[in-house]
């Protein structure tokens, strides 16, 4: 009955949509043997390259993986501090 | 002639292959094209009683690649189907008894014999599934709307993509509407979804497959089920038709039509 009631306001989802999701994210590391652990450790990585080049705030830096067809492409987000800013800090940092 | 080989392979086992192929072999063989269909599962034959053929199995296909009889002598011609036949894998070999070359000269022979040549792979991704996509000029991967199903199809896509074979086709068995409905199963564009490759066909569970298979007659041949129009329909498609996938919430009956009247458009 709680089940029942659960899926009448919406709480629980459809089995389907449960194992769609779920396998979405199998997928993923089975098609590019990266596993979230892994992916953490590349960011990490590339944060640090980054940091030697320009200033950046680590803790603004998205990667994520996305599906174009059967191509998985991983997605950097990695915004810039502004010059002016930077030039603050430089002065009084 | 130069027949078009098709491997049908699937990943995980007991999707439906051998009945897939049985069942196609049999739709393009009643549709006047000479098909041979070649078990590809050494040791783990099925092929033969699936169509029914199993007590006619003299040379086996170990047979022909080590030259113990000619190509023709291991071709085992259907009881019903004129056009239609069967090289029955060795059961008391293994895997390794053959290799994919084997495989390529095998099927080179076999093209000047017919127009269609269906290679039955067996599940896994080792030496069986290396030797069934050696000589494909398409393959066609079978899954079922669940998630074991579908991850392993989506690994096997991968590897027939590596092997340069792909892009592979996809054939979705066994699929219950009403599970579907009630959204309790990956409805086909979910699975499209998730593995990104295309469409060749569908195919709803059908209690009546079991019964044709205890028969050794397929499927195909009965023209008032479900799942035997489904593998008709493929069978045209691989010939370059162009045919609508069934409809799966279609009601049968005096209160479907009924239902489809009082709500066009719906379901």
């Amino acid at each position: 009955m709680s089940k029942f009631l659960n899926q009448l306001f919406g709480r629980e989802k459809k089995s389907a949509r449960q194992a769609k999701e779920r396998l979405q994210l199998v997928l993923i590391h089975d098609r590019t043997d990266l596993n979230p652990h892994k992916l953490e450790l590349l960011k990490d990585d590339l944060i640090e390259a980054i940091s030697r080049h320009i200033e950046i705030d680590p803790s603004a830096v998205r990667i994520e993986m996305t599906q174009d067809g059967r191509q998985q492409r991983l997605i950097a987000d990695i915004p810039l501090n502004p010059v002016g800013k930077r030039r603050l800090s430089q002065r009084y940092g | 002639m130069a027949a078009i080989v098709i491997t049908l392979t699937s990943g995980k086992g007991g999707v439906g292959k051998t009945t897939a192929t049985a069942n196609l072999g049999a739709a393009l063989a009643a549709g006047g094209l000479k098909v041979v269909c070649v078990d590809a599962d050494i040791g783990l034959r099925n092929l033969d009683v699936v169509l029914g053929l199993e007590n006619r199995i003299v040379y086996d296909l170990i047979d022909v690649v080590e030259g113990r009889c000619r190509l023709r002598q291991a071709m085992i011609r259907d009881k019903r189907l004129s056009d239609l036949y069967l090289i029955p894998a060795a059961q008391t070999r293994d895997k390794s008894a053959i290799s994919p070359s084997d495989m390529v000269r095998l099927c080179d022979d076999l093209r000047q014999e017919c127009d269609w040549v269906l290679i039955d792979s067996p599940a896994g991704i080792e030496r069986g599934f290396r030797n069934a996509i050696a000589p494909a000029d398409q393959v066609i991967v079978i899954t079922n709307p669940e998630v074991s199903a579908v991850r392993d199809a989506d690994r096997i896509i991968g590897l027939i993509e590596a092997e340069e074979k792909g892009p592979a086709r996809l054939v979705i068995n066994r699929i219950k509407p009403a599970m579907v409905k009630r959204e309790d199963m990956f409805s086909p564009d979910d699975v499209l979804e998730l593995l990104a490759i295309e469409l060749l066909g569908i195919i709803p569970e059908d209690e009546n497959v079991i019964l044709s298979t205890n028969r050794g007659i397929p499927i195909a041949l009965d023209g008032k089920s479900r799942a035997g129009q489904a593998f008709r329909n493929i069978a045209l498609r691989l010939r370059g038709e162009t045919v609508p996938f069934l409809d799966l919430f279609e009601q049968a009956g005096f209160f479907g039509r009924l239902s489809r009247l009082i709500r066009p458009g719906g379901s």
